[in-house]
């Protein structure tokens, strides 16, 4: 059985469709990593799958619970971190602890609450307000405080945002550990790097489900060709390159141009008069990357829009 | 069975709910010392019988017959005569201006009419545009007259046979033989004090879970609709109770109301009263989107409660229509209840309509937040 089977998802706030027609699947102990840009879904999409939203069309079943009618079984076996911190920060750490465990009438209460505060550190802190926490903390906290209950489901909504990179590395093993143990994640991001911690992602953009896989697959199943563009007075031939048949994106990294395009011949042919007109400047076959691939997404969705 | 209530989640939104109440120490503050507050301010401030009201007296002769009706006007205490003048249009400028709001005109020929007996005339322009303040100083007008002139002209005791003998109506104050103000207002200030702060407080309690981001949370974990409700309101009937005594011991202490009924009738109908306010402020919380707007929705209803359940006004003066708009206030059955056990000495018989339109209240607004509240962030 899946930890998350859905199809057909649709929401619409307004005239606006927000979510159209996704489907996802999700096998437990996976850890499944959500992108697009801001905007496009994701967060909907995560709170139908929890029960906080009532899809206009689509069916499914998260943890094998209906997600029209079993919302409140979902509630318990899952746990939702939302994008936004969303304890109490008048709350101590203790009380914030306290109040989950009793809401999950988790017993005894302060067992709990003791283990999770050795388990994050925070044994010193307990009676520190929640909102005095930075914001790495706070993301610590929101975390240990959805998984007291032990959920078989994890759904992270943008955990990282605003974290420094320290506490990130730190964040992304304690997914994994927790992925060992047999939980399911669906963690939300607009990070590539975390993209890349995952075991498989789904790309959606503007509610629309655009590509799914490891990222090997995603990348390679995007068709794109990218060439490292090296030489003097680079910012010239990027401006050059810019708008040329075939050239889809140009973005310099360090004293090196990616430039990336999806229709491999006019792409090279364009590389070849670039490379004829500048003098010293050498073209090479690159390695196409996640960014690459999403940043085309996001340009070619738009496209859609207009 | 315990996914719709369980004891121990509303003991967890309950202890999270005092907590938080605790740490908010402003509005801790507020909850107990607006009601001390309010009480001594209205208490004290408010008077619907006001006494020496400012009076200009246009006196055309000095005569003895003038001076016994000037004299007696102002041992009532309604009058005093700080304006004395014989130009009548001076007069008028003074009542113009609001600087008195009686004007008496005591004729010159009105001495020797009284000797003559024909028909003597005093008059006696009241300014009207505050009807209720001139209307206690108008009453005693007719007795007050009479009684001077046959004071002065010694014919005190042939009237006393006179009257003996003439129909009598005999008026008793009854609850307030005093007519003291007091009596009236603070056992209202009681009720106006609970509606204030207790549907105050509860129309913010989901909006400001939902501003503050926390309602995503809540609702993400298991907690029913009817846990939450509890959750929110029960704490708000702690804090009524400590609001209730201490305006009554004030009320004791500083305005000595007189308490005929039973403590326990007014403490368990203040219960049911206190219930109807915090969910009746919990279903504008289920409305709101907002803290604002349910600080507009709760003041949209404040102001009609206020003036037509007779807190301010005698519900008797109002048309038909208005009395029934009434009825739908809890404050104005409220009132009833209040005045009638703490002046009256009422038992629960008298008043048990009244308690059941409150009971009536509490089943309505309980069942419409429940209706109302949203399990999704639809």
């Amino acid at each position: 059985m899946n930890a998350i089977d859905v199809h057909g998802l649709v929401k619409r706030f307004g005239d606006k469709t927000v979510v159209d027609h996704v489907t996802m699947s999700v096998a437990e102990g996976e850890i499944v990593g959500f992108l697009g840009p801001n905007g496009s879904g994701k967060t909907t999409t995560i709170r139908i799958m929890c029960g906080l939203l009532t899809p206009d069309e689509g069916e499914g079943t998260v943890l094998g619970f209906n997600i029209r009618t079993e919302s409140l079984r979902i509630k318990r076996e899952v746990g939702y971190m939302t994008q936004k911190f969303s304890f109490y920060e008048d709350l101590t750490i203790g009380e914030n602890l306290e109040f989950v465990a009793r809401l999950y009438r988790l017993k005894p209460v302060e067992e709990y609450v003791a283990r999770t505060l050795e388990e994050l550190g925070l044994t010193t802190r307990r009676n520190q307000l929640a909102g005095t926490l930075s914001g790495g903390w706070k993301q610590r906290l929101a975390l240990a405080a959805c998984i007291m209950h032990k959920p078989k489901l994890l759904l992270l909504d943008e955990p990282t945002a605003g974290v420094d990179p320290k506490a990130r590395r730190e964040f992304w093993d304690e997914i994994h550990r927790l992925a060992s143990g047999g939980l399911t994640v669906l963690v939300s991001t607009h990070y590539m790097d975390e993209a890349e911690r995952c075991h498989r992602i789904s790309y959606i953009s503007y509610g629309k489900m655009l590509a799914t896989g490891t990222v090997e697959e995603v990348v390679k199943n995007a068709g794109l060709t990218t060439f490292v563009v090296q030489g003097p007075r680079l910012a010239k031939v990027a401006e050059e390159l810019h708008g040329r048949p075939g050239v889809d994106q140009v973005a310099p990294f360090g004293a090196t141009l990616h430039v990336v395009g999806s229709d491999r011949k006019k792409l090279e042919a364009a590389l070849a008069d670039v490379e004829k007109e500048h003098e010293g400047v050498t073209v090479a076959p690159g390695e196409t990357s996640l960014e690459d691939v999403f940043i085309q997404f996001m340009s070619g969705s738009k496209d859609n829009m207009a | 069975m315990n996914s719709v209530f369980s004891f121990a989640r509303l003991g967890a939104l309950l202890i999270k709910e005092f907590i938080q109440m605790r740490r908010d120490r402003i509005t801790f503050a507020m909850m107990l010392g607006v009601p001390l507050l309010q009480l001594i301010l209205f208490g004290f401030a408010i008077n619907n019988d006001p006494k020496g009201l400012p009076t200009a007296l246009v006196a055309m002769s000095n005569d003895q017959y003038t001076r016994a009706m000037v004299s007696a006007l102002q041992v009532t205490g309604y009058y005093h005569f700080d304006h004395v003048t014989e130009s009548a249009e001076e007069a008028e400028f003074l009542m113009a201006r609001g600087d008195v709001s009686f004007v008496v005109t005591i004729p010159a020929d009105f001495a020797s009419r009284v000797e003559r007996g024909d028909n003597p005339q005093i008059l006696i322009e009241a300014d009207a545009t505050d009807p209720s303040a001139a209307s206690g100083a108008i009453s005693t007008l007719s007795t007050v007259a009479s009684q001077a002139l046959l004071r002065a002209q010694g014919m005190q005791a042939a009237a006393a046979e006179n009257a003996r003998q003439q129909l009598q109506v005999v008026v008793h104050h009854r609850y307030n033989p005093e007519g003291i103000s007091q009596y009236n207002i603070v056992p209202g200030l009681l009720g106006v004090i609970l509606q204030m702060t207790m549907v105050m407080m509860t129309a913010m309690a989901l909006t400001r879970e939902t501003e503050r981001g926390t309602m995503e949370n809540l609702l993400a974990m298991p907690s029913s609709p009817a846990e939450i409700m509890l959750g929110k309101v029960l704490p708000f009937l702690v804090v009524g109770a400590v609001q209730v005594a201490v305006v009554l011991v004030a009320a004791k202490l500083l305005f000595d109301i007189p308490f005929v009924g039973s403590l326990t009738l007014l403490l368990s109908s203040v219960l049911v009263f206190v219930l109807s306010l915090v969910l009746l402020g919990y279903t504008i919380s289920t409305m709101a989107r907002s803290q604002m707007q349910a600080m507009q929705l709760t003041f949209f209803f404040f102001l009609p409660s206020l003036l037509l359940s007779g807190f301010m006004f005698p519900y008797r003066g109002m048309p038909g229509w208005a009395q029934a708009l009434g009825e739908i206030f809890p404050l104005t059955h409220f009132l009833r209840i209040t005045r009638s056990v703490m002046l009256k000495g009422a038992d629960f018989h008298a008043i048990a309509t009244e308690v059941g339109w409150l009971a009536v209240f509490v089943l309505v607004f309980a069942g419409t937040a429940l209706l109302r509240f949203r399990r999704t962030l639809d």
